[in-house]
C-alpha cells in the first residue's frame, strides 16, 4: 500500500478523532452526549490560560516536575554504543508517567463538576495516580484491575486503598486490564451522570487519545530543552515501551516532525512472538474495541484474544490509535521484547545504574541493549525510564528465587 | 422498501398491540439447541426476533448476556454460523423479523460488503450495533440502508431533544429505547420515566418505539408495552436457558421450554396491555 506522507505528523487527529483510518467514537449512545461535552471541556481548557498555569503550579510543586535527563554512563559504557540518557519519569510523584495524564484529566473533571472518578488500571501505577490526585482533590474514587493484575501488583492494590479509593478486582474475561476497561466502560453507561472516566492512555474514543497524549508530551518538550541544554542539538533516537502507548506518545510527539530523529516503540512479545504476547502491531490487525479503531490482537472471526506479558502495565491486546497510524505512515518504528529480555534489563540495570526499573520501561532497556552496541558513540539516544520497580519488587524477587533453585 | 420489520408493525398497527421483541444469543448454548430455541419463540409468541452476535468484549452488556456470548463462542460459534442459522430458520418462518445484535468488530473483520449480503440472502432484516453511535455512520449504517436492511438505533435517557435528531436521521424500522442509563440486566425499568421518553421521541419520529433493558417480568412488560410498541426482553430468557443446563454448561432436555414458557408468560404480559396512543 503506498501511504501518502503527510506535512506533519503532529497535526493529527482530524475533527472526528481519526488518524488516518484509526481513532474515532465507537461507544454506546448513552455515553456520545458526555464524550462530546468531554471534548468541548478540553477545547475551552485549552484555551484557557488559567487551566494551563494552574497545571504548570501542580506539575512542579506536587508531582516534581521537570523529571531529569540523566546520563547513564556506567550502562553506555557497558553497551558500548550510545549514548545512552534515562528520562526520570520514574522519579514523580507516584513513581510513574501516568501522574502527568491524571494530573491533566482530573483538572478537567473539577471543571465539568464531576464528583466522582472511575479508573481501570493494569500494572496499578494509572489507579495509584488517579487515587492520589482523588486525595488531593477530595474527589470519589473507584478503580477497576483485573484479578490477576490484583494479585501480581499487591503493593499498588495496598496503596490505592490507603488513599481512599475503591479497588474492584475484575474476574471477567483474561482478568487483566482489557477486561478492567470492559468494566470501567460498564460503570460509566451505568453512572455516566455524576462520573468522570479517567483513561489511563492514548485509547478509547476521541478525543482521549488527544487529550491524554497532549497531557504526557510535558516528557518530550523537556526531553528536547534539556538535550539542548546538555549536549547542545537534539537527541538521535527515541525508545519507550508500549502497553497503551501513553509515555511513548509523550515522548515521541515533540519530535515526530525532526526526521533527524530515530523513534523506536517497544511492544511486549511476552513468551515471544508466535507463543503467548502482547504485541498488538507486530502480531495484530486493524480492529475495533474501546471506542476506537486500531491494531488489535484477534482471532480470525473478529474475536480479541488474550495477551500476555510479565508486565501488567503492557498486558493488553490493543495499542493507542495514533501508533497503529505511526506505524503505517512509517514514522515510528515498532520492536518488541520477550518478558526474559525484559527481566534481563530489568537486573542489567538494577546493577549497573543503580535504578530498578518497572518490568514495563524494562522492556525498552532491552531493546537498547540491543540498539546502543551498533550506534557510534557520539549517538545520542532517549530512553523513557517510565516507572519506578517498587510494585515489581515481590513479583520479580519470587521469579529469581524459582530460578535460582 | 418495506422490510419484514416494517411489514410486522404495519400488521401489529392495524390490530392495536404492542410488540414482544425478545432476545437470545445465536449460539448459546450450542448451535442446534439455539436453533431450536429461535424456532420455538415465534410460536411461544414473539414478534419480532432479536439475536445476538456472540463477542468477547460486550461493553454495554450485563454478565448474564456476556456469559452467554461466552458459552457461544467456546462451542465454536461465529458470525458465519449465525447467518447460518438464520438461514435455517427462513426454511420454517419467513415472516417473523430477525434482528442482529451486537458489537461492530466481528462485522469489521468479515467485510462490512461481504456480511450485509451474505446478512440479507440469509434473511435477516435489520442490525443493531452497540457501538456505532451516528457519528460514525459511514461504518455501516449508510451500507446497511443502501442494502436494504433496517439499522435500528438506540435511544437512551441521555440522548436530549438536540441530539435526537441526529440519533433518528437514518434509523429505520423502529428505535430501540434504552429505558436506563446502565447496562442490560441491571436496574428495572420506570414505567412512567418510559412513558414520558417515549412521548418525546415520538415527538421527533413517525416509527415504532420499542423499549428494552431492564424488563424481566410479564408484569413491567405489561406496563412498558402500554406505553410504546413494543417491549424488548433478554436477559430474563438468557438467564432461564442457563438455568436449564447442567453442570457442565451443556443443554438439556428441558432447554428449549425453558425459554419457550418463559417467552409464552412474558407475551401474555404484553398482549394484555393496549398500545400507546398514537
Ligand atoms: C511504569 C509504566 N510504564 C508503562 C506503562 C504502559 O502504559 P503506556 O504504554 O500507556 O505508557 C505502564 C502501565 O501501567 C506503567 O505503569
Amino acid at each position: 500500500m503506498n501511504i501518502a506522507k503527510p506535512n506533519s505528523y503532529r497535526s493529527g487527529p482530524d475533527e472526528r478523532g481519526h488518524f488516518g483510518i484509526f481513532g474515532g467514537r465507537f461507544v454506546a449512545e448513552t455515553l456520545m452526549p458526555l464524550i462530546l461535552d468531554l471534548e468541548k471541556a478540553y477545547t475551552a481548557a485549552k484555551a484557557d490560560p488559567a487551566f494551563q498555569a494552574e497545571m504548570d503550579g501542580y506539575l512542579k510543586n506536587y508531582v516534581g516536575r521537570p523529571s531529569p535527563l540523566y546520563f547513564a554512563e556506567r550502562l553506555t559504557e557497558h553497551l558500548g554504543g550510545a549514548k545512552i540518557y534515562l528520562k526520570r519519569e520514574e522519579l514523580n510523584h507516584t513513581g510513574s508517567h501516568k501522574v502527568n495524564n491524571v494530573l491533566g484529566q482530573i483538572m478537567l473533571a473539577r471543571r465539568m463538576g464531576k464528583k466522582r472518578i472511575i479508573a481501570e488500571t493494569g500494572a496499578g501505577q494509572h489507579g495509584v495516580a488517579t487515587a492520589t490526585l482523588c486525595a488531593r482533590f477530595g474527589l470519589e474514587c473507584v478503580v477497576y484491575m483485573g484479578a490477576v493484575d490484583v494479585e501480581r501488583q499487591q503493593p499498588n492494590v495496598i496503596r490505592m486503598a490507603m488513599l481512599g479509593a475503591t479497588v474492584h478486582p475484575v474476574q471477567s474475561g483474561t482478568r487483566t486490564l482489557k477486561d478492567a476497561m470492559n468494566e470501567a466502560l460498564r460503570d460509566w453507561v451505568t453512572n455516566v451522570h455524576n462520573t468522570f472516566y479517567c483513561i489511563g492512555t492514548v485509547a478509547g474514543p476521541h478525543p482521549y487519545p488527544t487529550l491524554v497524549r497532549d497531557f504526557q508530551s510535558i516528557i518530550g518538550s523537556e526531553t528536547r530543552t534539556q538535550m539542548q541544554e546538555v549536549e547542545g542539538r537534539l537527541p538521535d533516537s527515541l525508545i519507550a515501551c508500549i502497553g497503551g502507548g501513553s509515555n511513548a506518545m509523550g515522548l515521541f510527539h515533540p519530535f515526530l516532525d525532526d526526521p533527524s530523529v530515530e523513534i523506536f516503540g517497544v511492544e511486549a512479545a511476552g513468551h515471544g512472538l508466535t507463543q503467548l504476547h502482547a504485541a498488538s502491531i507486530a502480531g495484530g490487525r486493524p480492529g475495533v474495541l474501546h471506542g476506537n479503531r486500531t491494531y488489535l490482537l484477534m482471532d480470525a472471526d473478529g474475536q480479541i484474544q488474550d495477551a500476555h506479558s510479565i508486565s501488567a502495565g503492557l498486558d493488553y491486546p490493543g495499542i493507542g490509535p495514533e501508533h497503529s497510524w505511526l506505524h503505517e505512515v512509517g514514522r515510528v518504528n515498532y520492536l518488541s521484547a520477550t518478558d526474559e529480555e525484559a527481566l534481563a534489563a530489568f537486573q542489567l540495570l538494577s546493577k549497573l545504574e543503580g535504578i530498578i526499573p518497572a518490568l514495563e520501561p524494562a522492556h525498552a532497556i532491552a531493546k537498547v541493549m540491543e540498539l546502543a552496541p551498533k550506534r557510534p558513540r557520539d549517538h545520542l539516544m532517549v530512553v523513557n525510564l517510565s516507572g519506578r520497580g517498587d510494585k515489581d519488587v515481590p513479583q520479580v524477587g519470587d521469579i529469581l528465587k524459582g530460578k535460582s533453585k | 422498501m418495506t422490510t419484514r420489520i416494517d411489514t410486522r408493525f404495519a400488521e401489529l398497527k392495524k390490530d392495536g398491540r404492542s410488540a414482544f421483541v425478545t432476545f437470545v444469543m445465536a449460539g448459546d448454548p450450542d448451535p442446534a439447541t439455539s436453533l431450536e430455541i429461535v424456532k420455538a419463540l415465534p410460536k411461544a409468541g414473539a414478534d419480532v426476533i432479536e439475536l445476538g452476535m456472540p463477542f468477547t468484549d460486550p461493553m454495554a452488556d450485563g454478565p448474564s448476556i456476556q456469559a452467554a456470548g461466552l458459552r457461544a463462542l467456546k462451542l465454536g460459534m461465529t458470525l458465519k454460523k449465525t447467518l447460518d442459522l438464520v438461514r435455517d430458520f427462513r426454511e420454517v418462518d419467513n415472516a417473523t423479523p430477525i434482528v442482529l445484535m451486537g458489537y461492530y468488530n466481528p462485522i469489521y473483520i468479515y467485510g462490512v460488503d461481504k456480511f450485509l449480503g451474505d446478512a440479507k440472502s440469509a434473511g435477516i432484516d435489520g442490525l443493531i450495533i452497540v457501538d456505532l453511535p451516528p457519528e460514525e455512520d459511514d461504518e455501516l449504517c449508510l451500507p446497511a440502508m443502501k442494502a436494504g436492511l433496517n439499522f435500528i438505533r438506540l435511544a437512551t435517557p441521555t440522548t436530549d431533544d438536540k441530539r435526537l435528531p441526529a440519533v433518528l436521521a437514518n434509523t429505520s424500522g423502529f428505535v430501540y429505547y434504552v429505558a436506563i442509563t446502565g447496562i442490560t440486566g441491571a436496574a428495572a425499568a420506570d414505567a412512567t420515566a418510559v412513558s414520558a421518553a417515549v412521548a418525546r421521541i415520538k415527538r421527533h419520529t413517525q416509527l415504532p418505539v420499542c423499549v428494552g433493558f431492564g424488563i424481566r417480568t410479564p408484569e413491567s412488560a405489561r406496563a412498558i408495552a402500554s406505553h410504546a410498541n413494543g417491549a424488548v426482553v433478554g436477559t430474563a430468557l438468557v438467564d432461564a436457558l442457563k438455568n436449564s443446563l447442567d453442570a457442565e454448561g451443556r443443554a438439556t432436555g428441558k432447554t428449549v421450554n425453558a425459554v419457550a414458557e418463559l417467552a409464552v408468560s412474558l407475551a401474555q404480559g404484553v398482549k394484555g396491555a393496549q398500545q400507546a396512543a398514537e
